[in-house]
């Protein structure tokens, strides 16, 4: 049960790979397997919930010495997440991507992609986590570059550089991390962090964790290659990226910040908060100076990623269950907004917003489905955005960090400023005279709806989701239990 | 022999680095490799050095003080792996480049033209 998250997206590539030609199975296996995918990491989530944290040692290896898969809830939320996520990009891609691109392999790499982020969010194994990245990252590397335009070329050459990097900085911790403790499995690390007095250099590797996940997740002051990159290949694979791939180095920093840092609580509080502020603040000052959608938008996943770190920095149980929520409606709504930029690329055949106007009046049904989530992101009830910021906020207070609190609240007037910057000049302002006229394809509309109708779903049932990224907070919070889950204790 | 690997993992980082910092896009692959060699070696020399012994003895009782600790060749194995796949990505990416571009400068890479 546990292994189906990756062991489907593996099978799913392999299929899909020996059947490039043909291009309409393709189209419609995706679908049905990313359907599956959600079916499967659905039971998982119902069965965490139920049973507890579910643990599985690979080859019968006990922990700490194999490799082990654990599910505890925050994963269970992710996957879940993740494979919805997949199953609106699948019903998108082919109304939008050209068949050059899709019959050059987009689809299998697809699922490369999405194994490895699932492969990240449930091994407990340190190095195991860091194949999960190479497998996530290699994926990414091709459907960047996938096509080959002298755009893509650029942005993917940054890409593929700073996230090598980044690796590096991650396998190098890893490297001293083991010599300091001889063990890489997550739980018996922590285990070993709270039961030895102190371990000598064993900042400098969290630190080197630290800088390598801030890369992968666009903090600042790494957030440069983001803004680079994220806007060069087709939107539909923008929108993927922006959905999964920087929330996996957030899971990836809670799951390491809640097991290992064990020592000098103040100074790490300090630093994530201060990191955090400066992330949401930059990011959207950087986005309302751009006209590009697709720039706004990728300088607004840094934005969004300090409030998740905020979550983060806070650390109560009331905190991280705000960060969580607020990192599932950030990838549904995110990838919303991308998806929707999508479709007014489709009508106008420009992303530039110099360039854009009368999409109000010329096609409603458009300005309703970017309306949504971007009113979700600038947090107007009763959509998940508000609930999202109202968690993080009320926690904040109740921990008393009341600056980073201030911050988040100002960071959301300019997100709205943003979001309104959008919406006035595509959708409001007069329609430029010598404006295309283009075909939007019914499919990518119908994955568009369908996400804004997860989004609205998401904002309604905020009570119960809340329940349960509370209990998925406090596991997080007190990681005993899944110390003892995994080590069998 | 600690020492000596020591100041080579420097070294290697620190060529690493001068290459990335170069403007030739076929420099910045090289810069790349290198810091993928200079971390493997530093997995290497963090895991503990033991000389002398091999990591996989038969299972004969006591031999295990005389015995290296296997797991962080494991280690290296996987990341020079996949560290091949990368260099060998990276380098057809930066072929595409300039084959399409024709030029190898990195400051091409800004989008102000």
């Amino acid at each position: 049960m546990l292994v189906l998250p990756i062991l489907l997206p593996l099978f799913f590539m392999v299929v899909l790979i020996f059947t490039r030609r043909w291009l309409a199975f393709q189209q419609i296996f995706s679908l049905l397997a990313t359907v599956i995918l959600t079916f499967f990491s659905a039971m998982l989530l119902i069965d965490v919930q139920q049973n507890g944290i579910a643990t599985m040692q690979v080859g019968s290896w006990i922990a700490p010495y194999g490799i082990t898969l654990v599910a505890d809830l925050l994963s269970a939320i992710m996957l879940v997440t993740v494979a919805f996520i997949g199953v609106v990009i699948m019903i998108y891609s082919p109304g939008f991507i050209d068949k050059g691109r899709q019959s050059a392999g987009y689809y299998p790499l697809a699922f490369g992609l999405l194994m490895g982020v699932n492969g990240a969010f449930i091994t407990g194994d340190i190095f195991n986590l860091y194949v999960w990245y190479e497998v996530m990252l290699t994926s990414s590397f091709v459907l960047i570059a996938l096509g080959g335009s002298a755009e893509q070329l650029r942005g993917s050459i940054k890409y593929v550089t700073i996230n090598f990097v980044a690796s590096i900085f991650f396998v190098a911790a890893i490297g001293i991390l083991y010599g300091l403790t001889g063990t890489l499995n997550m739980a018996d690390l922590a285990y070993k962090l709270r039961t030895i007095d102190h371990i000598p250099y064993i900042n400098s590797a969290l630190m080197l964790f630290f800088i390598a996940f801030s890369i992968k997740s666009a903090l600042f002051p790494f957030f440069f290659w983001l803004p680079a990159s994220y806007h060069t290949p087709p939107i539909p694979i923008t929108a993927l990226f922006a959905g999964t791939l920087t929330k996996v180095g957030i899971y990836t920093m809670f799951r390491f910040y809640s097991l290992f840092i064990v020592e000098n609580l103040v100074f790490w509080k300090t630093f994530i908060i201060v990191i955090a502020g400066l992330t949401m603040t930059i990011g959207v000052l950087m986005a309302a100076s751009q006209y590009d959608i697709r720039k706004i938008l990728s300088f607004h996943i840094i934005s969004q990623v300090g409030y998740m770190v905020m979550g983060l920095g806070i650390f109560t149980v009331g905190g991280i269950a705000g960060a969580i929520y607020f990192t599932i409606h950030n990838m549904l709504s995110k990838t919303n907004t991308f998806l929707a930029g999508g479709l007014v690329y489709q009508r106008s055949g420009s992303y530039d917003l110099k360039h854009l106007g009368g999409l109000y009046k010329a096609s409603p049904l458009l300005a309703l489905l970017f309306f949504i989530p971007a009113m979700s992101l600038a947090g107007i009830p009763p959509l998940p955005g508000f609930f999202g910021k109202f968690f993080l906020i009320k926690g904040g207070f109740e921990a008393g960090d009341y600056v980073i609190t201030g911050v988040a609240i100002l960071v959301g007037l300019f997100t709205l400023f943003s979001m309104v910057k959008i919406w006035n000049e595509a959708y409001w302002k007069k329609e430029p005279e010598n404006i295309k006229h283009g075909r939007v394809s019914r499919r990518a509309i119908a994955a568009t709806s369908l996400l804004a109708l997860a989004v609205i779903l998401l904002g309604l049932f905020a009570g119960p989701v809340s329940q349960i990224t509370l209990e998925a907070a406090n596991q997080v919070v007190f990681p005993e239990m899944y110390i003892n889950a995994v080590l069998g204790r | 022999m600690l020492f000596l690997l020591a100041i080579l993992v420097g070294v290697l980082y620190g060529a690493a680095v001068y290459l990335l910092l170069r403007r030739n896009i076929f420099k910045l692959v090289l810069g790349l490799i290198f810091l993928g060699h200079a971390t493997n070696l530093l997995l290497f020399v963090a895991g503990g050095l033991t000389s002398g012994f091999p990591a996989f003895l038969r299972n004969v009782p006591g031999e295990t003080e005389r015995m290296a600790d296997p797991l962080p060749q494991a280690l290296i194995l996987t990341a020079i792996v996949i560290g091949l796949g990368v260099t060998a990505f990276a380098l057809v990416l930066v072929y595409r480049f300039y084959s399409v571009t024709k030029t190898v400068d990195l400051d091409e890479l800004s989008e102000n033209e």
